[in-house]
C-alpha cells in the first residue's frame, strides 16, 4: 500500500522538522531545571545577609577583617599622613578616579573610596584571580616597591594597591578593588551589604 | 572439561554472534606495525592508570564525605583510621600525576611521529578531547580533600569564568552556587568527578580506540603498512608489517606495564607526595577562605599553561586575555592536523627545521611549568641576588618562552607550507625482517 503511493516529499520534510523543532524545545526546557539547579540555593542566599560590623576598637592604621558572604571585608582606620599620601599616587595608578564604576557604589567615587574619608571599606579579594591582599600600611620601601605608601600587596601574582585599594600600573589586576554596600549606623557601627538610606 | 567451556561458547555465540568478530578485529586480527618502540607503551600504561583510578576511586567514595564539614577529616580518617586506606588514596593521588605523565608522553609521541596527520586527525580530536575532559576530572578531583589548596585553587580557576564579558560574575556564582566556594561546590565537583566525567571519560576512550582502529596504528617511521606489501604469517591479504595485537603487543606491553608499576609502587611507598609535587604542603592545612596561602600554585600539569594564563597582562579593564591565551594553548594543539601541512610524518624524515623547533616547543612547556610552578620565582633572587626586579626578570623570561610555545604553531604553518626540506620515506618499516 505504502510501497505503491507517491511519498509526498514536502510533507514528510514538514512532519520531520515540525517534530525536531518541537522535540528540541521541550529538550532545551527540560534542562532548564537542571540548569537552575546550580543556582546559589535559598540557604546560601540567606547567609549572603547583611553584616553589622562594630569599629569602635579599631585603633588608627589598623585593619579589621570582617566576613560577608564569605568574603573578606577590610575596614581600615587611615592615619592622617596615609590619607595626605593618596594624592601623590595618581601617576601610579591605573585608574586614580575611580572611573570603573563597576568597583564602588557612587557614594564612595572619591579619593578616598570611603564614605567618611578615614574609614576604608573594602572587599580585601584581589580582582585579578580572587586571593587576599596583605596589608602593608607602613609608608616606607617595600621588596616588592621602593616607593611604597602604604596599601595592600597580593601574595599570588604580586599585585599592588595603594591605601585606597586603587590598583598600580603594570600588575595583572585589572582593577581596584571593589567597595562594598555599607553605610553608617552610628558612629561605631556600620552595616556591610546594605546601602545608605536613600542612596541605594 | 573442556567441552564444558566449549559448550558455553558454542552456546553465547548463537546468541550473540557479533562478540567474537568485534574481538578479533580489535585483538586478534588487529596488525599492528611491528617497529613500535618505546614510545609506543604510554596509551596502554594510560588505560591502566584509569584503570587504578577507576578501582581506587570507587573505594575511596566508600569512605570519602562530599560536604564541607566533613570532607578534610574524612581524608585524614581514610589515611589513618581505615584499613588500607593510606594506600588506597596514594594509588589515587599518585596514579593522577602519572596519568598526566603517561599522557603527555604519548602527546609528545603523537608530535614526533606526526601521528595526528591524515588519515587520523579524528583520533587525534578524540585524543584532545580525552585531554580536556581529564584535565576538567583532575581540577575537580584536588579540590575534593578541602585543604586549603583546594579551595584556593578551586576559587582561583572558577573565578577564570568571571573574565567573560558581561556574564561573568554571574556564570561564577552559577558554577559555585554560592558566594564563595562551599559546601555546594564541593558536592556538585564530587558529583562530576565520580559519575559525570568519568562516563565521559569512558565513553571518548572507546572512541578514540575505535577511531585508532579504523585507520591503523601509526609507527616510528610514519610509514602506511596499509599501503605497503600485503601477506603475512597470519592472512595473505593483511599488511606483510603488521603482526596481530594479541597476542605480539599485549605480551609486549606486559613488560612495560611491570616496569611502569614498579616505578609507580616506589613512588607510593617511599615519596607519595613528591617532595610537594604530587601533593602540596599547603593542602595539608583544612580550607580556609580568610587565609590564602602564600604561594598559589596548581598541581604540575597545569602548571605550563597557569604559566601562560599569568604572563599575559590585563589591559582594556579586564583580564581575559590571559584566559583566552591559557585556552588557546590548547586550542591550537586540536587544529595541529591542520596547522601542520606536511606530508611526512616522521620526525625522523621531517626536516632539521621541525626537530629544532619541536625540541623548543618540549623546552617551553617544560620551561613554563616550571614558571607556573614558582621553581623560577625562587631561582631569580639566587642568581640575580636579592635586588633584582623579581618579577620583571620573571615576566620576561616567561613571556618570552609563552612566544616560543605559541611560536611553534605559526613556525609550523609556514614551514609546513614553504621551506621543509625533507628526506625520502621509505616504502616500508625499517627492520621489517
Amino acid at each position: 500500500m505504502a510501497n505503491d503511493a507517491v511519498v509526498d516529499k514536502g510533507r514528510r520534510r514538514f512532519l520531520t522538522a515540525t517534530t525536531a523543532v518541537v522535540g528540541g524545545a521541550g529538550a532545551v526546557l527540560a534542562a532548564i531545571p537542571f540548569v537552575k539547579s546550580w543556582e546559589p540555593s535559598a540557604r546560601a542566599k540567606s547567609a549572603g545577609a547583611p553584616v553589622l560590623a562594630d569599629i569602635s576598637k579599631i585603633e588608627p592604621g589598623q585593619k579589621v577583617t570582617f566576613e560577608w558572604r564569605g568574603l573578606p571585608v577590610f575596614v581600615v582606620n587611615r592615619t592622617k599622613a596615609q590619607l595626605d599620601a593618596l594624592a601623590g599616587e595618581d601617576s601610579r595608578l591605573r585608574d586614580p578616579k575611580s572611573e570603573n564604576t563597576a568597583q564602588q557604589p557612587a557614594y564612595a567615587q572619591n579619593e578616598a573610596r570611603s564614605i567618611k574619608p578615614e574609614w576604608l571599606v573594602i572587599v580585601g579579594i584581589c580582582t585579578h584571580l580572587g586571593c587576599v591582599p596583605d596589608f602593608f600600611p607602613e609608608l616606607k620601601p617595600e621588596p616588592f616597591d621602593p616607593n611604597w605608601k602604604g596599601g595592600f600587596y597580593c601574595p599570588c601574582h604580586k599585585s599592588r594597591y595603594d591605601m585606597a585599594g586603587r590598583v598600580f600600573e603594570g600588575v595583572p589586576a585589572p582593577a581596584n578593588l571593589a567597595v562594598p554596600k555599607y553605610h553608617f549606623v552610628d558612629d561605631a557601627h556600620i552595616m556591610i551589604g546594605v546601602d545608605p538610606e536613600g542612596k541605594a | 572439561m573442556a567441552s564444558v567451556f566449549a559448550n558455553i561458547g558454542n552456546w553465547v555465540n548463537e546468541r550473540a554472534p557479533g562478540m567474537m568478530p568485534v574481538y578479533r578485529k580489535h585483538m586478534t586480527e588487529y596488525y599492528a606495525p611491528k617497529n613500535f618502540n618505546f614510545w609506543y607503551y604510554f596509551g596502554v600504561l594510560a588505560m591502566v592508570v584509569l584503570v587504578n583510578q577507576i578501582l581506587t576511586g570507587i573505594f575511596l567514595t566508600m569512605n570519602y564525605k562530599p560536604s564541607a564539614a566533613e570532607a578534610f577529616a574524612s581524608v585524614e580518617y581514610i589515611m589513618r583510621d581505615v584499613e588500607w586506606g593510606w594506600l588506597i588514596r596514594y594509588m589515587h593521588s599518585t596514579g593522577a600525576s602519572l596519568f598526566f605523565v603517561v599522557i603527555y608522553l604519548h602527546m609528545f609521541r603523537g608530535l614526533m611521529y606526526g601521528s595526528f596527520k591524515k588519515p587520523r586527525e579524528l583520533v587525534w580530536l578524540l585524543g584532545m578531547l580525552i585531554f580536556l575532559v581529564l584535565m576538567a576530572e583532575a581540577f575537580m578531583g584536588y579540590v575534593l580533600p578541602w585543604g586549603n589548596m583546594s579551595f584556593w585553587g578551586a576559587k582561583v580557576i572558577i573565578s577564570l569564568f568571571g573574565t567573560v564579558p558581561w556574564i561573568g560574575d554571574s556564570l561564577v556564582e552559577w558554577i559555585m552556587g554560592d558566594y564563595l566556594p562551599a559546601d555546594a561546590t564541593l558536592n556538585r565537583f564530587f558529583a562530576l568527578h565520580v559519575i559525570a566525567l568519568p562516563l565521559v571519560l569512558l565513553l571518548l576512550v572507546v572512541l578514540h580506540i575505535f577511531a585508532l582502529h579504523e585507520v591503523g596504528s601509526n609507527n616510528p617511521d610514519g610509514v602506511e603498512i596499509k599501503k605497503g606489501p600485503k601477506g603475512n604469517r597470519w592472512s595473505p591479504d593483511k599488511p606483510a608489517d603488521g603482526i596481530p595485537f594479541h597476542p605480539y603487543y599485549t605480551v609486549h606491553d606486559l613488560v612495560g606495564i611491570g616496569f611502569f608499576l614498579l616505578i609507580a609502587a616506589f613512588i607510593i611507598f617511599y615519596a607519595p607526595t613528591f617532595g610537594g609535587w604530587f601533593l602540596e604542603h599547603d593542602n595539608f592545612l583544612p580550607a580556609n577562605n580568610l587565609a590564602t596561602p602564600t604561594h598559589i600554585k596548581p598541581v604540575w600539569y597545569f602548571t605550563p599553561f597557569y604559566a601562560i594564563l599569568r604572563m599575559i597582562p590585563s589591559f582594556f579593564g579586564t583580564a581575559i586575555w590571559g584566559v583566552l591565551a591559557m585556552f588557546g594553548a590548547i586550542v591550537l594543539l586540536f587544529l595541529l592536523p591542520w596547522i601542520d601541512a606536511g606530508k611526512v610524518k616522521s620526525i625522523r624524515y621531517r626536516g632539521f627545521g621541525y626537530k629544532v623547533a619541536l625540541g623548543l616547543f618540549a623546552l617551553s612547556f617544560i620551561l613554563l611549568a616550571s614558571v607556573g610552578a614558582g621553581v623560577t620565582a625562587e631561582l631569580i633572587p639566587e642568581w640575580f641576588g636579592a635586588n633584582a626586579d623579581a618579577t620583571f626578570i620573571e615576566n620576561l623570561f616567561g613571556r618570552i618562552w609563552t612566544a616560543v610555545y605559541f611560536g611553534f604553531f605559526v613556525f609550523l604553518w609556514f614551514y609546513s607550507r614553504g621551506i621543509e626540506k625533507t628526506k625520502p620515506v621509505p616504502e616500508r618499516v625499517t627492520a621489517h625482517d
